[in-house]
């Protein structure tokens, strides 16, 4: 198992295990930080969770296979996420994304060669009346976006800049999980 | 990104949403320089039976969308649990049209707080949870400096306003599942399981999260309580019709074909034509307005022609459709009906939970046949099936997963029939999805439903 917690997460794991009555109930709080920190849950990290917890790894992954927003598999350093539920949808999130095909050469839910960009649609994520919408890995909300928009933003993270410098001084900070 | 912060419109009557115009409004100081904290303050040295008439009284009712009287919910907590009582936020807005809670999380999170002290007061519990979706994380990242703020200057925590109570809270992220926003969902999720609701009873009042008698209450529904007990049952119940079934305000989410969608507070009655060509700003130019969602995605559709109505729950529910979670999703003549079945449909069928067979079934098979129609391979057979796969799973499960998908596509269906006839082929040209079920088994399944819809 070469998989531990950082000194970080250490902490803010038994600073969890204070929080609720049920040990187990750490689990999705704790699953949201490993996945921060190793960028999608590796079979490691899910075994050495289960052990910190006294659970078997089958019902972690039970657990992280459930929720659409646990990662079990690598994907690109960056992954869009485009809103496609009915407001987007109204609003135009058909040529975002065939616009983002276009750009990147590849088709949803794949990853570009170069291990950059992965491509998915997903459903409503609550920016309706600021439809439509993407957001750049779980965490970094493009509103009312367009086509022009959308090229800016792909071209800003190509060029290692991130169109909402909030989520550069987030992560930084380690993340808010 | 926070949503860019407007000026409230004319007809907005900001309680919820009060003082978010404040670019800090987010902060303590802020919260408190408009009151924040003083109803809490009381509510702590209240009797908790006071603050639950006073919440009956006002005509509260549960607005993440199932309208249940928020006072009489408070008033299932036995006086004297064995066990330790929970309050716990539903803050994992997911509904489709919906962005509500969003703006209240982002702009004014101690309100909640505020709300939550007084629940907790009201029905004894010492510990209580906010779970949120976890994509929200500017909601997130602002709740989370909000608890914080809150526990230093003594109003979570042990001996909180030196009143004896305590009350501890903490911001729990959930992980992108739709279903987690019902109830009995969420607490198996809190705990740390599969979000998959449970079979009531045991209703969670009385054995909810880790076993004990739990309240989950919306965001909104929480924050509309620091104004009632403020300012009393009475003026609460005057901010809207002025009746206990239609009273206070309500946050409406706009969204779809108006030319300014967005959030409004407004008075519950409001009536949903004026909001749509008044405050919204109507159609786009040259276009008409066609239908909308007027609860959510999973309410059933509303003709133009039948806009003119008071938006609250017993007005909506006599249009045969229903208020929910207050998300108006509006779509204009370039719409196609079976379009928006389709991707109604696909919604639900991505969020099934899969814990029940007509619904992790139903909902696959409705997109299914959907999506055939809609690409011009479907047939008349898949339009009749797709009402029968509704009707047969709808009430048919443990949560109203089901229901909620059934109910928009067969209003869609039934309201714009001529579009779904118009894709169809005959059934002579393509083989439809399903075989039409006949014959023997056909003649049993039937009787068996008309045995179900008398019963």
């Amino acid at each position: 198992m070469s998989y531990k917690f950082s000194s970080d997460l250490e902490t803010h794991f038994q600073w969890l295990l204070t929080r609720y009555p049920k040990k187990d109930a750490v689990l999705l709080p704790l699953l949201h930080r490993v996945q921060d920190e190793a960028g999608y849950l590796t079979p490691d990290a899910i075994d050495y969770v289960a052990s910190r917890l006294d659970l078997s790894p089958g019902r972690v992954k039970e657990v992280a296979s459930f929720y659409s927003l646990f990662r079990l598999n690598k994907k690109g350093k960056y992954v869009l996420q485009v809103c496609h539920t009915l407001s987007c949808y109204l609003r135009g999130s058909d040529d975002l994304i065939q616009r983002a095909k276009e750009i990147l050469g590849i088709e949803e839910g794949e990853t570009t060669p170069d291990g950059l960009f992965t491509l998915e649609r997903v459903e409503c994520l609550a920016s309706c009346g600021t439809a439509p919408m993407m957001q750049v890995n779980l965490w970094d909300f493009h509103e009312e976006l367009n086509v022009e928009k959308l090229e800016s933003i792909i071209k800003g993270l190509r060029e290692g800049k991130c169109a909402n410098p909030s989520y550069v001084e987030r992560t930084k900070q380690g993340g808010v999980a | 990104m926070t949503q860019k912060i407007r000026a409230p419109h004319p007809k907005e009557v900001r309680v919820v949403l009060k003082g978010m115009e404040d670019p800090n409004s987010f902060t303590i100081k802020a919260f408190q320089s408009h009151g924040g904290y003083e109803a809490a303050k009381r509510a702590v040295t209240m009797e908790p039976d006071a603050i639950i008439a006073e919440v009956k009284n006002s005509g509260l009712r549960g607005l993440g969308g199932a309208g249940f009287p928020t006072g009489v919910k408070w008033g299932f907590i036995s006086k004297t649990p064995t066990k330790p009582v929970y309050l716990v936020c539903n803050a994992d807005e997911g509904e489709p049209g919906t962005f509500k809670d969003r703006q209240i999380m982002e702009h004014v999170p101690h309100r909640l707080i505020d709300g939550m002290i007084i629940a907790a007061s009201a029905i004894g519990a010492k510990t209580g949870y906010i779970y949120v979706r976890c994509e929200l994380r500017l909601a997130i990242e602002r709740l989370k400096a909000a608890v914080e703020e809150a526990y230093a200057a003594g109003f979570l925590g042990k001996n909180i306003f030196s009143s004896g109570r305590t009350f501890d809270l903490t911001v729990h992220m959930g992980a992108g599942s739709y279903i987690c926003g019902e109830e009995t969902a969420l607490i198996e999720s809190l705990e740390g399981d599969r979000g998959q609701p449970r079979l009531k009873p045991p209703f969670p009042a009385v054995s909810g999260a880790f076993g004990g008698p739990t309240i989950v209450n919306n965001v909104e529904t929480l924050c509309q309580v620091p104004g009632i007990i403020n300012n009393g049952a009475e003026w609460f119940l005057k901010l809207g019709k002025g009746t206990p079934r239609a009273a206070g305000t309500r946050l409406l989410c706009v969204s779809g074909d108006v030319q300014s969608p967005g959030f409004f507070e407004l008075p519950v009655g409001f009536n949903l034509k004026t909001l749509l060509y008044e405050v919204c700003g109507g159609p786009n130019p040259g276009r008409q307005l066609k239908a909308c969602y007027p609860g959510g995605s999973s309410s059933p559709v509303l003709r133009a022609d039948e806009f003119d109505v008071d938006i609250d729950f017993d007005a909506l529910a006599a249009k045969g459709t229903m208020a929910g979670s207050g998300a108006i999703i509006v779509m204009d003549d370039r719409r196609s009906m079976p379009e928006m079945a389709m991707r109604t449909a696909r919604f639900y069928a991505h969020e099934s939970c899969g814990q029940c067979v007509p619904c992790r079934e139903g909902t696959k098979w409705t997109y299914k046949m959907l999506k055939r129609l809609v690409h011009g391979e479907g047939t008349e057979t898949d339009i009749k099936n797709v009402i029968d796969a509704c009707q047969n799973m709808a009430g048919k499960t443990i949560c109203v997963l089901s229901d909620a998908c059934a109910m928009p596509v067969t209003s869609l269906i039934r309201k714009f029939p001529h579009e779904f006839e118009a894709l169809a082929r005959p059934d002579s040209e393509v083989k439809p999805a399903l075989p039409r079920v006949s014959g023997q088994l056909g003649a049993l399944m039937a009787s068996i439903r008309e045995r179900q819809t008398k019963a």
